[in-house]
């Protein structure tokens, strides 16, 4: 911990900042995680090599440039990462549960253990849980959505991923070897600056988030164009699924607000590093300036996470309903106008500053019309189940627990937009409650909805829809208990991270709020059982037809999981709801009287390799063992040019290979209709 | 009308899917790509204008641009970067009458172009750090050397990549790949061709103005 080491201010030659001290040997949590980690890291390392299972990873998944299993690759990593930034919320939420001066003291977390907790679970959760999470979704269903057989630049797309698992992988390093940040997820100076965190713990920050956003900005270039280029024959604009608009919508997003990342973090680095005044309170810096970049990024990034989980709700709600979406065009409306108006709210985070009163006024009407647009939606959805045929599986469960928590979350957020009330609930739990009750309520509700909506798509099984539904209940009771409290203690004023406080009246409200946790803990646990026990039981849950909730869009005419081209003849559309038009017609499931060979990208070496240089130079910078950062730096550019010289990129999967593939799905199908027809019978009868 | 209601029956031969595999333009692709990354550059370059204008007049006791900045100097600089944004459009059509020589030629002539106005940025930079302007001298230079040292970057890696592209170009001539390529690094160019005309104007016309 940060009172423990020593601050290396001359970095050794070969070593840097890094000394034997870095080692958090003396704080037991740390070394036990350490341990625990190791021992499981090790274990899954010896099974794949004992299995000789080495080989396939590298081969089918490490340099694989398809995008469901990359997809599915960030949906792995993402859950995996929830599972530390929720144990972070427990460590928080126990601490703040018995932290109070007339019972036990202190609690059992020091402050600058605290401060790196509550830091490190805002950057887990929002970069490496919810990014990732909605990246991989859209990796595994945006191509499937449009007819395309891969996303625009494949490379780019592995790429992509692999640096943000250099990212997510720098975070962890940094719980074993030296400290994370202790100043808030956004890093603010002058806290963020050399003078007040001499350390390594910011850097680990902006490094962790410098490769990782890089990887983001391609993935949003990467998206727009395979939107914008790749649709099936006839597709129309106005005639994309819902998902892939909001999916477009934020890749624009990406590709507008990421760059600002890029320049706050990189500004921020040249004044630890090399001592220039961008953000610094001496010598002409400006610190404000660092808080209004931040949020020119941080509010479009809100709606990067929140629109592609819109999208997710529109395809439950009309599938499950067996309509059409109610009100398409508006909610395409809705979508563009929140896209546009993301970008002039970002003051709105800080009234507090002292922009002046007409400054405030604009942001607050501002962020007060944009809950406009989000209306709109929710209009959309509850018309659309409006006289429909409303199945509630479990995705259905998700959606209408999202109505309830989206509800209240938006309307304190029009509380917060109002700059008087503002002045009053800046920075107290009642925001954090507000940002929660949108995070978890929105997108992450959205997130479970689509993970169990087109889980049979990527893996060929569905979930265990009993369990999906204890999960749901769990989560949403528990997020109630665990956040509603928040909002009385936010008007009792009660400010946000704090490590330890002396008012007694606060400590029944933490106290319920700890139990909240504690039930979303065992929504957890159930999530991870259902995913155990489906995979066990996949025979039974197995999906012949491709399309086992009656879907409506094109993901669901092909096999579930697709072939690795997706689909043996590009679709022609001529219908928004393209599948259900088919399935109307009957010509859905019907067989192509020949197949033709198929183009297709090579797997490369080069996303993981080039990653794994940016994982040697960003270790190396934030150590500042120069040489070394220098060698991945070169590393970087070196490999990237010998991938460009490379010419054997793709290649042609012939006809009867095509066939040979496509005899066998058509053969699952007839075996299934057989099924279901015995099925039939046996209902019938009963 | 229902909202429910299917479309009218699809016309006869309506299948659903293509029987033949239709081209793809994957080269369009990576152009259009590219000017998606430019136009996510622009925003780069924007914020680092921004953050300028924000600090321009923060020079906290240190010397001042107008002390220092020699603007025929400066015009120089820009002349050969200007000059280098036409020679690559000879490259170009150079490349569009599948001349090798012609384009090999211009775009080394364009290299040393460019090579040429890092050399001037470079000793320029020397220059205003030996006089007391250097980057971490206050907030008014840390902006200047943000905004014109990416500038710079942008430029020095621009070179880099003619260099890998001409040797590609030389080992497997004017492919549709290479001639792809050729038009995404033309884009790049002159793209910072437009951004050195606002640092002109910005920067130094109305920093000395």
């Amino acid at each position: 911990m940060a009172s423990n080491h020593t601050i290396v201010t001359e970095p050794h030659i070969l070593f840097g900042k890094l000394t034997l001290d870095s080692i958090p040997y003396h704080d037991p949590i740390l070394v036990t995680t350490f341990i625990v980690v190791l021992i499981g890291s090790l274990g899954i390392v010896g099974s794949v090599i004992y299995f000789g299972k080495l080989k396939y990873l590298w081969d089918e998944w490490i340099t694989s440039v398809d995008h469901k299993k990359i997809g599915i690759m960030y949906i792995i990593t993402a859950l995996i990462m929830m599972l530390r930034g929720f144990s972070d919320a427990l460590l928080m939420r126990s601490q703040q549960a018995i932290a109070v001066a007339d019972s036990s003291g202190a609690g059992y977390l020091p402050p600058e253990h605290y401060d790196q907790i509550f830091t490190a679970h805002g950057v887990i959760m929002i970069f490496f849980v919810a990014m990732p999470f909605i990246v991989g979704l859209m990796n595994i269903v945006v191509p499937l959505q449009i007819g395309a057989r891969d996303v625009a630049f494949p490379f780019l797309n592995s790429l992509s991923f692999w640096l943000f698992v250099v990212g997510a992988l720098m975070l962890n390093i940094s719980l074993f070897l030296g400290e994370f940040a202790a100043t808030g997820w956004l890093a603010y100076p002058p806290l963020s600056g050399l003078e007040y965190s001499p350390w390594v713990g910011v850097d680990y920050w902006l490094w962790a988030l410098q490769i990782s956003g890089i990887g983001t900005l391609l993935t949003g270039v990467n998206f727009v164009v395979t939107i914008l280029r790749m649709r099936a024959p006839g597709m129309k604009l106005m005639q994309m699924p819902v998902f892939t608009w909001t999916s477009l919508c934020a890749n624009v997003l990406i590709v507008a607000a990421f760059p600002i990342l890029t320049v706050s973090l990189t500004l921020l680095t040249l004044d630890r590093y090399i001592g220039t005044h961008f953000f610094t309170g001496d010598m002409g810096g400006n610190q404000m300036m660092y808080v209004n970049l931040i949020w020119a990024w941080g509010h479009p990034e809100v709606y990067i996470l929140i629109l592609p989980a819109f999208g997710i709700f529109s395809e439950v709600t009309a599938t499950f309903s067996r309509k059409r979406l109610f009100g398409y065009t508006a909610l395409i409306w809705a979508t563009a106008c929140i896209m546009l108006l993301s970008f002039v709210v970002w003051l709105h985070h800080f009234f507090t500053m002292g922009a002046g009163a007409s400054v405030n006024a604009f942001f607050g009407i501002a962020t007060m019309i944009i809950s406009i647009p989000t209306g709109v939606k929710l209009f959309n959805w509850l018309f659309t189940m409006y006289r429909g045929q409303v199945e509630y599986s479990s995705p259905m469960w998700w959606t209408v627990a999202f109505f309830l928590t989206f509800a209240i979350g938006g309307a304190t957020g029009v509380m917060l937009a109002i700059p008087a009330a503002n002045f009053v609930l800046h920075n107290s739990l009642f925001l954090v409650a507000h940002f929660h009750n949108v995070i978890i309520g929105g997108a992450l509700f959205g997130y479970f909805a689509g993970f169990t909506y087109w889980f049979p798509k990527a893996t060929g099984f569905m979930l265990d829809e009993k369990l999906g539904k204890w999960a749901c209940s769990l989560w949403t009771v528990g997020f109630f208990l665990a956040f509603m409290p928040l909002y009385v203690l936010g008007f009792m004023g009660m400010t946000r991270r704090l490590n330890y406080y002396d008012n007694p009246v606060w400590n029944a409200w933490l106290i319920v709020a700890a139990c909240g946790a504690l039930i979303v803990l065992c929504g957890i646990l159930v999530q991870l059982y259902q995913i155990f026990a489906s995979i066990r039981d996949q025979r039974k849950n197995r999906d012949h037809s491709g399309d086992p909730w009656g879907g409506r869009t094109l993901e669901w005419s092909t096999s579930s999981p697709p072939p690795f081209y997706n689909f043996a003849h590009l679709p022609q559309v001529r219908d928004r709801d393209h599948w259900h038009d088919m399935k109307e017609n009957g010509l859905a499931w019907q067989r192509p009287e020949a197949y033709q060979r198929i183009h297709m990208p090579r797997n490369t070496w080069a996303g993981v390799v080039i990653s794994g240089f940016a994982m040697m130079m960003g270790f190396a910078m934030v150590w500042h063992i120069w040489w070394m950062a220098a060698l991945g730096t070169a590393g970087m550019i070196a490999s990237w040019i010998i991938h460009a010289f490379l010419n054997d990129k793709d290649y042609y999967v012939e006809a009867d290979e095509v066939q040979a593939i496509e005899d066998q799905r058509y053969r699952r199908l007839e075996a299934a209709d057989d099924r279901v027809e015995e099925a039939d019978v046996v209902t019938i009868s009963v | 009308m229902s909202l429910n209601t299917a479309l009218p029956a699809p016309p006869p031969g309506f299948t659903g899917y293509l029987a033949e595999e239709h081209h793809h333009d994957y080269g369009g692709d990576t152009v259009f790509g590219f000017w998606i990354y430019i136009l996510s550059d622009c925003i780069l370059f924007a914020t680092l204008f921004a953050v300028f204008a924000v600090l321009q007049g923060n020079y906290a006791g240190t010397i001042e641009a107008v002390d220092l900045v020699e603007l025929d100097y400066v015009l120089g600089e820009t002349a050969l970067l200007l000059l280098s944004s036409f020679t690559f459009g000879m490259a170009m059509l150079a490349a569009n009458a599948n001349s090798m020589k012609g384009l090999l030629g211009w775009l080394g002539i364009t290299w040393l172009l460019g090579g040429g106005f890092l050399v001037m940025e470079v000793n320029e930079f020397i220059h205003f750090t030996h006089e007391g302007a250097a980057a971490w001298s206050s907030g008014a230079w840390s902006a200047f050397y943000g905004l014109i040292g990416t500038h710079g970057l942008h430029v020095f890696a621009g070179m880099m990549w003619m260099l890998v592209l001409g040797a590609l170009l030389l080992r497997d001539g004017l492919t549709a790949h290479n001639r792809v390529r050729l038009m995404c690094l033309s884009l790049f160019w002159h793209f910072l061709d437009i951004i050195w005309i606002c640092v002109f104007s910005f920067v130094y016309l109305m920093g000395v103005l």
